[in-house]
């Protein structure tokens, strides 16, 4: 059995076995695939399914994908969707309850996700960093939650480390990529030819050491670290979290807020494709004859009117409040609620913010008159 | 059940019938509710200044704090009928059946301000939080030093437990003081804001311990002129109000900076929360 820490070599033409050894102990495989224009994580079981060739550029409020006619499986750095809905649904009843009619009693059990057992190929090095946050969230705090519980024990995952950026990633700033270091079963790098394998936990031990894989020859693990560094060297943008939490607490009613607010649409996209956002709608959907009702939770985000209702009004009735509301939960209440930021980096909300919002700029802003 | 459903109990509303139901003005009812499995009682133990969530089976919940007595068999919602799901409630008559999950959060400091004088600063309607944190003073009457209440309303029809604060009125070593806002020919007691009543009260710096609850704005500057008369800020807890869904701290409705309203409070002390205190849309 190889050493944790040894790297193999997966010839490209051997990823299929990969895939295959995977479903054959039980895993529904999900990979990068290429659909509707952009990258998104789908079932996969071969590896021509996978988002071959495909190449983005992401910018402001902007995503594209072509195909660049290369052999390489994993150039694609991202899509809108993460990790987050395999661990914690979009949409799932959380108690079902079984009523006696108006005013009577009633019977409550939980609905539980049935446990299954799902593997994830091409995780990226900033959405390991996001679940890690979400597991502090979600399963270590005073209630951790069963649902998130029961989806994240089945979760198998193959990261790989990024050898290219997208011009809105941001990982380096936050110390959290390019390069997978921890939370993954096996972890991959591609090069020319194929992958620098190695795992990261027991069971990715057991999947390499299935497909006996040669020793990583040195000077293959050199061009992994050329590769590796010179994305993180290749990095554009940059964050400086070194005075946060303080620099948003220190500036609530700066004008950029204001400013940002002119920009914003508060239509939530931000929120919905970030891997760490957690807010959550739950109500009651009860039959059309009331015999039961099923309690639903559903992903809501603080651009939403409704999320700061109290007595017939909005605590956060203006844009500004909801767009500092979300930047100084990410950057800064996150710290001292969990102990981590709740931005990883990704420059998912950059790129799919349809007046191109940067979140890095409006922390250069406020940092640039703060008070 | 497997150990994996029962992790999820703390989500399950519990059924409690409503034993008696009191109406207080147009829009207040108080529900005394006894749970249908006594053997579940013991979870629901509370402080006064703790919730529940309480659940019309089919419609929703709604956080609503406990105004009975800890050692009381039953527990006692105040509800105000605001919206959708109190709107259902404000139907249920006494041998219905409601759900109750909880209690959640953290209570008033009654351990704390033992042997101490206790300063309560209420305002607007109702004030539920904290009236079953007085009650419990008074029925641990010798544990407590001087009780004072400041009360404050708009408008004199909005004091809709005035029996109540007469009784207190009653209790020795204790001092009500009520004020609305606007006169009215029956309003027999102060005109002006609460924090008029300030200079009414005589207030130990060394001993008192303040409870407030109300509008933020009146909190906010009642707290001002506390803290300018020599009172610790750390002396002074607030009950705070925010959205809330799930009372976990997880759906994340109820922040206010970095606390969850539901688990980290609803009860805080002043220096805890003072730097967010009064920042609009915050």
């Amino acid at each position: 059995m190889p050493e944790p820490t040894q790297r193999l070599w997966l010839e490209r033409s051997r990823l299929q076995q990969l895939l295959d050894s995977l479903g054959e102990r039980g895993f529904e495989v999900h990979g990068p695939v290429v659909r509707d224009g952009a990258l998104v994580l789908a079932p996969v079981r071969a590896v021509e399914e996978l988002a071959v060739g495909w190449r983005e550029s992401q910018a402001p409020g902007r995503y594209r994908i072509e195909q660049s006619g290369s052999e390489r499986v994993f150039d694609v750095v991202n899509g809108p969707g993460s990790l987050k809905p395999f661990v914690f649904a979009a949409r799932e009843p959380l108690i079902r309850v079984e009523m006696d009619g108006p005013g009577g009693g009633f019977r409550a059990h939980a609905t539980l996700p049935e446990e299954r057992a799902v593997a994830v190929v091409g995780v990226r090095a900033c959405d390991l960093a996001a679940l890690a946050v979400q597991d502090r969230v979600f399963l270590h705090d005073r209630y951790p939650d069963p649902y998130y519980a029961a989806r994240r024990r089945g979760l198998f995952l193959v990261a790989v480390s990024c050898t290219r950026s997208a011009s809105t990633c941001f990982c380096t700033s936050l110390d959290t990529g390019p390069e997978a270091t921890t939370g993954f079963d096996v972890a991959l790098s591609e090069l020319e030819g194929g992958f620098v394998a190695r795992a990261g936990s027991p069971a990715g031990e057991d999947l390499l050491a299935e497909l006996a894989l040669p020793e990583a020859p040195a000077e293959t693990c050199v061009a992994e670290r050329r590769a590796l560094d010179a994305c993180a060297e290749a990095m554009p943008r940059k964050l400086d979290p070194s005075d946060l939490p303080e620099l948003l607490y220190d500036n609530l009613d700066h004008p950029r807020w204001d400013d940002v607010a002119e920009r914003c649409l508060s239509c939530g996209n931000c929120t919905q494709v970030c891997p760490t956002c957690f807010c959550h709608d739950e109500r009651d959907e009860p039959s059309l004859d009331s015999g039961h009702s099923l309690r639903v939770r559903e992903w809501d985000s603080c651009f939403s009117l409704e999320h700061s209702y109290l007595h017939g009004m909005q605590v956060r009735s203006r844009i500004r409040d909801r767009y500092r509301q979300w930047l100084m939960h990410k950057l800064a209440t996150w710290i001292d609620q969990f102990g981590s930021s709740g931005c990883v980096g990704c420059g998912r909300c950059i790129s799919w913010c349809p007046v191109g919002i940067d979140l890095t700029q409006e922390v250069a802003a406020l940092r640039e008159r703060s008070a | 059940m497997s150990a994996s459903a029962s992790e999820a109990g703390y989500l399950l509303p519990e059924p409690a019938e409503i034993v008696e139901k009191r109406t207080y003005g147009s829009d207040i009812h108080a529900y005394r509710l006894r749970l249908c499995d006594p053997s579940a009682r013991p979870r629901f133990d509370f402080m006064p200044g703790q919730f529940n969530m309480v659940y019309a089976p089919g419609v929703g919940e709604v956080a609503i704090s406990i105004s009975s007595d800890p050692d009381d068999e039953d527990l006692e919602h105040t509800i105000r009928i605001v919206g959708r799901v109190t709107r259902v409630i404000e139907r249920l008559q006494v041998g219905d059946v409601l759900g109750l999950r909880g209690p959640y959060g953290h209570g008033w400091p009654l351990q704390e301000a033992r042997w101490r004088d206790v300063l309560v600063v209420t305002g607007g309607l109702g004030c539920a939080p904290v009236t079953g944190a007085i009650d419990y003073m008074f029925r641990r009457r010798a544990s407590y030093g001087r009780i004072s209440i400041l009360h404050g309303v708009k408008k004199p029809t909005d004091l809709v437990h005035r029996e109540r604060f007469e009784a207190w009125r009653r209790e020795p070593n204790c001092y009500v003081g009520l004020t609305s806002d606007t006169p009215e020919r029956s309003w027999r007691d102060r005109v002006g804001v609460v924090t008029e009543l300030f200079e009414e009260v005589e207030i130990d710096l060394d001993l008192t311990v303040v409870f407030m609850c109300g509008p933020e704005v009146m909190i906010r500057f009642a707290a001002r002129i506390l803290e300018r008369r020599g009172v610790p800020a750390s002396r002074i807890f607030v009950s705070m109000e925010r959205n809330m869904k799930c009372a976990v701290g997880l759906c994340g409705h109820c922040q206010f900076g970095p606390e969850f309203v539901c688990k980290d409070g609803p009860i805080f002390s002043m220096p805890r929360i003072a730097r967010f205190y009064g920042v609009r849309g915050l």
